[in-house]
């Protein structure tokens, strides 16, 4: 059995990260935070509602600045621009309304100026990866929800990221959906090697899906719990039925339940 | 038969009748000739005025300048609505102005137009592009607000400059407002153009169809304005062709 959480070099690493947001009034949002992603880790983080998840995505990516702290990836600070071999799949749908599958798939590579032929290859992979061959010439408005977003994965993938950040890819899917769309994760995993960060309300993806589990208090968001799973690097969604499965979710709500009280203003 | 179907037939009813009718109640003399000439004659007298090139002169000095005007406003309506949507100060500040303004009859300048210009095309062009600019700037604002923050995002995962993501992300987004935008402008300089022909001018169609009509010249008037009806259908579906192509491909009714 492959252990994942492996002690190989830290891939990014997040040090005494803090977000205060000044609006009319100071909003602390998040940390002061401490995390260390290790190369070829699947990692989440669970917290309830308006804890900072997607804070902390956005400080890791570069898409915002941490108020304090220091973040950094592959040894070098990240400081409000996205670096270079991260990818970024947010929970909206962010397909391209105007441009074909192909073309939005392409799209990165384009801009970054890959030669035409290369383009050609990298986009008929990452289509075909995703299951979406088929629709290589259809608009988003053509797709289902589920298949929009793997659009978004595979316009990210064909960059081929050393890390790839997910800012609940899913939420907007059904259960069934989720559970595929877990798969086609994991297998991509599994063939890019890539670091993978998924930002997840929901404990049994989380579960499912992670060689770690980061559970994040109600804001300031700060991380109360730290899980392993243990599960093997080939593995797929009939994890569910392990009794290990069970037992890494029930622990998930024993840490998260008091925090989920609490944004929602009620005590126990 | 489909619902679209009932609904074509239902247009085509209604335009074929608003045409039947009133060839049948003048060729029936229930209305003056003086009055309304029948369609197919008004068919006739715009052919014959194409054809003579007695129009040509008119076309050029109107649709010159209709699309002056036309592509001012969209142009500067456009970068205004840019420049305001970018300082929320300024906006603040106009938005009571631009939301009031078409209450404003633009009109009552055409003669102060006149006197600083003169009676050339100028003054035609100016009365077009005032009525026509805001038309464009609330499209422009519109369409910007409308661009999900989720694309910028994308577009700042890609490590794309300002301009690049102005061009290739937020333009594109913004298509369906300005296509609207584009669709007022149009409007609103023909008629801009055309009511200024009609008020005080030299040349052009609405100058015509006012010095027929002064002068109880019915076909002469009545086949100037069917030209004009005729042009501002046949532009109007064209840019609503493309609406709704667009829109279709976008997901949008």
């Amino acid at each position: 059995m492959d252990q994942a959480v492996s002690t190989r070099a830290a891939h990014a690493t997040i040090r005494g990260v803090t977000r205060v947001y000044h609006a009319t009034r100071p909003v602390h949002a998040l940390g002061p935070i401490d995390l260390e992603l290790t190369g070829g880790e699947f990692f989440s983080v669970v917290g309830p509602s308006g804890c900072g998840k997607s804070t902390l995505l956005d400080v890791l990516a570069g898409l915002s600045m941490p108020t304090e702290g220091r973040i950094e990836f592959e040894g070098k600070p990240v400081q409000g621009q996205v670096p270079d071999g991260i990818g970024v799949v947010f929970q909206e749908d962010a397909s391209f309304p105007w441009l074909t599958v192909h073309d939005n798939v392409a799209f990165g590579l384009r801009r970054a100026g890959v030669a035409a032929a290369e383009i050609t290859r990298r986009v008929d992979y990452a289509v075909g990866f995703m299951g979406l061959r088929e629709f290589a010439a259809a608009y988003p408005a053509q797709l289902s929800g589920g298949m929009r977003q793997r659009v978004c994965i595979a316009r990210t993938l064909v960059l081929q990221p050393r890390l790839i950040l997910l800012d609940e890819p899913f939420g907007a899917l059904d259960q069934q959906t989720r559970l595929l769309m877990g798969d086609e994760l994991l297998r991509l995993w599994r063939e890019t090697g890539a670091t993978v960060l998924l930002i997840t309300h929901a404990l049994d993806e989380a579960a499912m899906l992670s060689d770690g589990v980061g559970v994040m208090s109600a804001r300031p968001g700060r991380f109360i719990d730290m899980i392993e799973t243990h599960w093997p690097r080939d593995r797929d969604s009939r994890i569910v039925a392990n009794d290990a499965f069970g037992h890494v979710t029930a622990r998930l709500w024993s840490s998260l339940r008091a925090e989920s009280m609490k944004a929602i203003g009620r005590t126990q | 038969m489909s619902r679209a179907a009932r609904v074509r037939w239902a247009r085509i009813a209604i335009v074929g009748g608003s045409i039947l009718l009133p060839e049948a109640l003048c060729r029936w003399h229930v209305i003056n000739p003086l009055t309304l000439i029948p369609p197919s004659e008004m068919v006739a007298a715009m052919g014959q005025m194409i054809v003579s090139g007695e129009l040509t002169g008119d076309i050029i000095d109107t649709f010159s300048a209709v699309g002056i005007a036309a592509c001012l406003s969209i142009v500067i309506g456009f970068a205004a609505g840019a420049a305001v949507h970018a300082t929320p100060r300024v906006r603040r500040a106009i938005a009571p102005l631009l939301a009031s303004y078409y209450a404003a009859p633009v009109f009552v300048f055409y003669p102060l137009l006149v006197g600083l210009f003169g009676l050339t095309m100028l003054p035609l062009i100016v009365i077009a592009f005032i009525a026509a600019v805001p038309a464009m700037v609330i499209a422009t604002l519109t369409g910007l607000d409308r661009v999900p923050r989720v694309l910028r995002k994308v577009a700042r995962v890609h490590r794309m400059g300002p301009l690049r993501t102005a061009l290739l992300v937020v333009l594109p987004a913004t298509l369906p407002s300005l296509c609207n935008g584009i669709k007022l402008c149009l409007a609103y300089a023909f008629i801009g153009v055309i009511a200024g022909e009609f008020i005080l001018s030299s040349g052009g169609l609405g100058y015509g169809i006012a010095y027929a009509y002064e002068s109880f010249e019915n076909r002469p008037m009545y086949g100037r304005m069917l030209f004009v009806l005729l042009t501002a259908v046949v532009v109007n579906g064209l840019l609503h062709v493309w609406e709704v192509r667009m829109n279709a491909r976008r997901g949008r009714a």
